[in-house]
């Protein structure tokens, strides 16, 4: 699998946009925990996916930046991304762009075989079965949409959180619904998000966690902002945060 | 019916401010989610089901041509008439000429959604005919004017006691002391209430989950029985149909049949599964007269060999509106139209057009819930994509959007300069960062902070402080 000239498999890290501007602690925590899987990490210069462009309807759109991103990402022998939704959209849906083209479709094929969304990397790919991590108090997990049902993450994250010393996970109802977040739609159709997003605030506060994880940072800022206009004191935190024990910035929407 | 989908978002904003109906719209997790869920665990091989069912659908479908030709033969064979309808007033114009020819002046119907699909009460009401809708979901909101909600539960959208209200006003000859508490008081007056009109009906419409081309046979599933009494007590029967309810054989029925209860309500079957092949025979202690099909196309032999094709697997169990986070919030009646949730935001483009039903297929967070659930496998999320793609390219994307893409992408293709705006960007607003971490109200993300603060960002961009890193700084 591994390229012969490194002992260490090389993985690009597609960090996804919002990660890249929001929250770079996700970054580095996703760096340090491939680094943990035994892989040496490059992150090449990149945008975006593509997929605003994708669900918007721009398909010519969606191409051009597919193009781009497998021509930045074909030279790894992984490429891993800490977001379930950027992890399919690359995995599922790139070669169905080329699909009028053998030659993309092709490169597309091969580059879409290689991606992954990191927890399921550390896991399945890397057979990582904990890590050395403490965080303290009770957690509940939101099972991101895209991940969950494109990519199958759904034991992989809480098989590596129960490895975390002092934490203890407690389910949500409906751990496997949609936040409401939905890329572009949360703000075309705000009030219909809300009314989604609602919903899942108050499952999470119900579920008597002090913590939601999830893999998204677009879910997160969506259920974070939401619980913090409720007033709720429940924190967001990507579960990479968690994992690699990088839990000292303060929390999703909470100041120094 | 009225089209009020191009004013969906309005729609659905009223609908979320709906106490009563949001209240009614519980319903649809405590009545449908847990329990198809349990009806599917108890079978270890539905998944294969699945696959099966979707499997016979696409080979009809790559043969329909064959197939309705088969069918409506063995229909002329067993005394039967088939009349082909292209369009929708086509289909109206049928049943009404066979109403008239023999003189019906009352008509029970069925549960069925292509009459609502073709509007076939109003036209029959405004020529003089009183329909009789029979199913009790659909006698209520006959009742109350309206139009479903839901493809198997038309009154969802109601609370009990609007029920009590509208069968007090309506039912104004029963004593007004009765007590009407219990639902199944409610069902025990429309039942008795119906039972007259059963009896007084001189054509039964029904509409049908199958049609089998090897017998000839139309099937319906009920669960109250009014389906059976609907075809048999009057003279004619007419069953209303889509072109896509042709199956192959009975066997091929009642292999769909094993995914179609379990999807829709968490049954193992429906209570009745009534099959009609043609009308009374000599010797048949009951039954009509005279029994026809329509057959409606309605735009569907033209979603043939387009992307939309897979839609016409559609067995209409409703689980991919009930598992809808849409559908569960704004209900049925947002949508505008006939078809409401996932299923709806495919078809009703097809059928009214994208200029006016643009909003649907938009309005999904492409959660991918009602795929996962649904029993013959389309693919709903990816059919909506093709509906946005479609407005795209006749440039019926609003221009905010489509300019703000435009931009976007302009900077998505160019990573450097993508790299020197994103990073001004996040440092403007770490520095324009209230206290708290977060925006409560920020001019260009409304659509965000109306509802949601804005967690703000850490202050710089993780590929600038990748670069630093490797700097070695």
């Amino acid at each position: 699998m591994g390229d012969s000239s490194h002992s260490r498999p090389r993985v690009g890290l597609l960090v996804t946009c919002l990660v890249d501007a929001m929250r770079p602690t996700v970054g580095f925590a996703a760096v340090d925990l491939i680094e943990k899987a035994g892989c040496e990490v490059d992150v090449p210069a990149q945008t975006c996916c593509g997929q605003p462009a994708y669900n918007s309807g721009d398909r010519d759109g969606a191409r051009l930046l597919a193009e781009a991103v497998i021509a930045a990402f074909e030279p790894y022998d992984y490429v891993v991304a800490p977001s379930g939704s950027c992890a399919a959209m690359m995995k599922q849906h790139y070669p169905g762009l080329f699909a009028d083209d053998p030659h993309w479709h092709a490169r597309a094929e091969r580059f879409s075989a290689k991606v992954f969304e990191l927890v399921s990397f550390l896991v399945d790919v890397r057979g990582m079965t904990g890590v050395e991590a403490s965080y303290s108090g009770k957690v509940t997990y939101h099972d991101s949409c895209s991940g969950l049902r494109e990519l199958g993450v759904r034991e992989q994250p809480r098989k590596l959180l129960g490895s975390v010393a002092g934490l203890e996970i407690t389910e949500m109802k409906d751990a496997d619904v949609c936040c409401g977040f939905g890329g572009a739609f949360c703000v075309k159709y705000p009030d219909i998000s809300n009314a989604i997003v609602g919903k899942k605030a108050d499952n999470i506060i119900a579920s008597g966690a002090q913590t939601v994880l999830a893999g998204d940072l677009g879910c997160l800022m969506n259920m974070a902002g939401k619980l913090a206009r409720d007033g709720s004191k429940v924190k967001a935190r990507h579960v990479a945060e968690v994992l690699a024990g990088m839990t000292d910035r303060p929390a999703i929407g909470e100041s120094e | 019916m009225d089209i009020t989908s191009p004013s969906f978002k309005e729609n659905a904003t009223r609908a979320i401010g709906d106490k009563s109906l949001q209240k009614a719209l519980g319903n649809v997790e405590r009545g449908f989610i847990y329990k198809r869920a349990k009806a599917v665990a108890a079978v270890p091989a539905f998944e294969t089901l699945r696959d099966a069912a979707r499997d016979i659908k696409n080979h009809t479908l790559a043969h329909l041509d064959l197939y309705l030709e088969a069918y409506a033969d063995k229909v002329a064979a067993t005394g039967g008439h088939v009349h082909f309808a292209e369009t929708a007033a086509d289909a109206r114009d049928i049943v009404l000429d066979i109403c008239r020819r023999v003189e019906a002046k009352t008509v029970t119907k069925g549960k069925s959604m292509i009459t609502e699909e073709i509007a076939l009460n109003d036209h029959l009401e405004k020529n003089g005919i009183t329909t009789v809708e029979t199913d009790l979901g659909e006698y209520i909101i006959q009742l109350r004017g309206e139009h479903p909600s839901h493809i198997i539960a038309p009154a969802v959208h109601l609370n009990k006691e609007q029920i009590e209200a509208d069968f007090r006003r309506v039912h104004d000859k029963l004593p007004p002391e009765r007590n009407l508490d219990e639902p199944v008081a409610l069902l025990g007056e429309a039942r008795a209430v119906l039972r007259e009109r059963f009896l007084a009906a001189d054509v039964g419409i029904t509409g049908a989950n199958f049609l089998v081309a090897e017998t000839g046979t139309s099937i319906i599933v009920t669960n109250e029985g009014n389906g059976d009494l609907t075809q048999i007590l009057p003279r004619v029967h007419i069953v209303v149909a889509s072109i896509e309810k042709v199956v192959p054989t009975l066997e091929d029925a009642s292999a769909i049949l094993r995914v179609l209860a379990r999807s829709a309500t968490g049954q193992e079957m429906s209570v009745y599964t009534t099959l009609s092949t043609g009308a009374k025979r000599s010797g048949d202690p009951d039954g009509p007269d005279e029994y026809h099909v329509v057959l409606l196309d309605n735009g569907r032999s033209a979603m043939l060999g387009t992307p939309f094709e897979d839609m016409l697997r559609c067995i209409r169990c409703g689980a991919c509106m009930n598992h809808c986070p849409v559908y569960q919030v704004v209900g049925g009646h947002a949508y505008g139209w006939v078809y409401p949730g996932p299923m709806g935001s495919v078809l009703t483009p097809t059928l009214i057009g994208v200029d006016k039903a643009g909003h649907l297929p938009n309005a999904s967070t492409f959660c991918g819930r009602c795929e996962s659930v649904c029993p013959m496998r389309i693919p709903l999320p990816k059919m909506m994509r093709h509906w946005r793609e479609n407005a795209f390219a006749r440039h019926l994307t609003p221009p905010s959007e489509r300019s703000g893409l435009g931009v976007w992408k302009f900077l998505a293709r160019r990573p450097a300069l993508y790299a020197l705006a994103t990073g001004i960007a996040v440092r403007a607003m770490a520095l324009l960062k209230p206290k708290g971490g977060r925006f409560r109200t920020l001019p260009f993300a409304s659509g965000w902070t109306r509802h949601r603060d804005l967690p703000a960002p850490e202050g710089r961009t993780f590929q600038a402080m990748w670069k630093d890193r490797k700097a070695g700084k």
